[in-house]
């Protein structure tokens, strides 16, 4: 598990839910060939409301016109981030764009689970509303050791809650490489 | 210290005398459901991660239903349906339902409940926000991703927080024009999408217990909405009933004791209730019809796992009978099942299949279809900006199609009211 994750901020409002993130048009494509997958990178988020995409200033987009990547790694989010369906093509679509960690007020439960056990993006909670506070294009760094948040734009620091019983999920890799750690499976 | 219905549950999932919320448990598993959006990732990792050794952990609970992008020409969805297809027949998995056959059943969900599936005091997992329906028969269900399902498919375990519970009791007698729509949208309105985040939502009352089993699974169905892990409501006479004309299998009744503890507990008189909207763009965004009738829609859809069962129809064909539609409104049966009651059920001696195509209705074939726009070419897909009312459980944008529309969730009878209208219009009008 790397120690710090740095780059720019995606900043998003509350409730994105997971048509959102990836419409269900979309959801046809291979997940596990290499070229097919990257699809899933160029839509990723491409539901969101023109102007709540890139808040504060909106109108943003998160993937460029024409590409498959995204240039944001950390995505700041409110209240619920992942609601609705149980589709796991969301936070690999995230994943598949670049990102490396939602940071976010809550999460919805599958989304949390799928991000985790996939072993796809880090699910991080906020203590406080940090897509508020924190704006697109940002430069900041998540350390995971002391689980804050440094906005290197604005100087500012942020606590974040410790990933507690996930953590070794996460270190693991993902929910198949833990199991295989405590002897679950062979 | 007593238990709630879902910890007694995950209590003898997890191989112990009792749980408390917060716990992480490891479950076993005892019907695991997947379909055609989630099912070839999943077997796809399962491959992945077992590799050569991989095993179905338990053939007979494992339950495949094809059913969101059915009838599409779109040749990614179809090859999903492919990969199902040779996955039943390389590991010989019989409850298959395949589509092109007379074992196509529709959306999984109502399937699960059809083909005797669904069994109090059981744990089901499924590859579907919407899992949660199946708690209407007084068992634990819930979605998962395909990295968990497929854990569960080569384990028949997974873990689980176990969820603190929220109760909500409706007392007396529902009227006429209410339906377990607008009970849910309530609820949504007062605790918002994510009010049950990692809870169980727990039904009870005079008012739930009169409902069918129809009308109970449109209850539970929508706990996701809010949030929650689960819905629940302890299985009666009515289940049992229906359970034992579907399945042979032996099950256990589970009940709440007088003292479990919930983190809150909502009382709500039924017959206070009015007809209630969800407006664009979130299931909690309600409103009373009163206060939205009279917008003007361009298309009305009555179908899902949310809204497309019999008992929606029955209601929807009360108002529809001898009249005309004035936009276009498509019928989506949940199931094949009710595909088939649809021509066999009568309003005054007329199939309510025959209500509907002479109230110039669009009859679909039974799938997911529209309520999450799917493929271009999906039957009754939003398009531009168009402005609908569905009996489906989901606003978001672009849930249903176009990132433009604008989508109301209601009732099935504030829906066919709204029909016969072309604006919003409250189903009382019309009784």
């Amino acid at each position: 598990m790397e120690k710090t994750i740095k780059g720019k901020a995606f900043v998003l409002g509350d409730n994105i839910d997971t048509d959102q993130i990836i419409p269900a048009e979309h959801l046809v494509y291979s997940m596990s060939d290499p070229k097919e997958s990257q699809l899933y990178g160029k839509f990723a988020l491409s539901s969101v409301p023109q102007k709540e995409s890139g808040l504060p200033m909106g109108n943003i987009p998160f993937v460029k016109e024409g590409e498959e990547f995204s240039e944001y790694t950390i995505i700041i989010g409110g209240s619920n981030f992942g609601c609705g369906s149980s589709r796991e093509h969301a936070p690999f679509a995230l994943m598949k764009a670049g990102v490396k960690a939602v940071v976010a007020e809550s999460f919805a439960r599958i989304y949390y689970r799928n991000s985790v056990d996939g072993g796809f993006v880090i699910p991080y909670e906020a203590k406080e509303k940090l897509n508020d506070v924190i704006s697109t294009d940002d430069e900041v760094e998540i350390m995971l050791n002391e689980n804050k948040l440094i906005n290197n734009t604005t100087q500012k620091v942020y606590a974040l809650n410790p990933l507690g019983d996930i953590l070794p999920i996460i270190e693991a890799g993902n929910l198949f490489e833990y199991a295989r750690k405590s002897g679950m499976i062979a | 210290m007593g238990m709630t219905i879902t910890e007694k549950i995950l209590a003898k999932g997890a191989g112990k005398n009792s749980v408390v919320p917060g716990e992480n448990v490891w479950l076993n598993v005892d019907v695991l459901m997947t379909h055609d959006v989630c099912g070839p990732p999943t077997i796809s990792i399962w491959k992945k991660e077992f590799g050569e050794k991989a095993k179905i952990w338990d053939k007979q609970k494992l339950v495949i239903f094809p059913d969101h992008y059915i009838f599409t020409s779109n040749p990614h969805a179809n090859r999903n349906v492919e990969v199902l297809r040779s996955f039943a027949k390389d590991y010989d998995v019989q409850n298959y339902y395949d589509v092109g056959t007379d074992r196509y059943k529709g959306v999984c969900h109502i399937a699960l409940a059809e083909e005797g599936y669904n069994i109090p005091g059981t744990i089901l997992f499924g590859t579907d926000s919407h899992t949660c329906t199946s708690g209407a028969f007084g068992m634990f269900s819930t979605g998962v991703g395909n990295t968990d399902a497929a854990f569960i498919l080569g384990t028949g375990k997974i873990w689980e927080k176990v969820p603190e519970s929220l109760l909500f009791t409706f007392d007396g007698e529902l009227p006429s024009f209410i339906t377990a729509k607008d009970l849910i949208l309530r609820v949504l309105g007062d605790i918002t999408t994510n009010g049950g985040t990692y809870r169980a939502l727990e039904f009870n009352g005079d008012a739930i217990f009169s409902l069918s089993v129809d009308e109970r699974m449109t209850l539970t169905n929508m706990a996701i909405e809010a949030g929650a892990m689960n819905g629940i409501i302890e299985a009666d006479e009515i289940i049992e009933n229906y359970v034992k004309e579907r399945s042979e299998k032996s099950y256990e009744l589970f009940q709440s004791d007088g003292d479990a503890k919930y983190k809150q507990k909502y009382h709500y008189k039924a017959s206070e209730f009015e007809p209630l909207v969800a407006k664009p763009h979130s299931p909690d965004n309600v409103d009373t019809v009163q206060n939205v009738k009279g917008r003007k829609l361009t298309k009305c859809y009555i179908g899902s796992c949310t809204g497309g069962k019999l008992s929606d129809f029955v209601s929807a064909a009360k108002f529809l009978f001898g009249n005309e539609v004035k936009v276009p409104t498509f019928i989506v049966p949940a199931s094949t099942a009710v595909a088939r009651q649809l021509e066999i059920e009568t309003v005054s001696g007329v199939s309510l299949k025959e209500i509907f195509e002479k109230s110039s209705c669009v009859v679909a074939q039974s799938s997911c279809a529209a309520c999450l726009g799917g493929p271009m070419d999906t039957i009754g897909r939003a398009k531009d900006n168009e402005i609908i009312i569905s009996t489906t459980n989901r606003n978001f944008p672009g849930r249903m199609g176009s990132k433009k529309s604008e989508v109301y969730l209601a009732s099935p009878l504030t829906v066919a009211a709204s029909a016969l209208t072309g604006e919003i219009t409250d189903p009382r009008d019309y009784m």
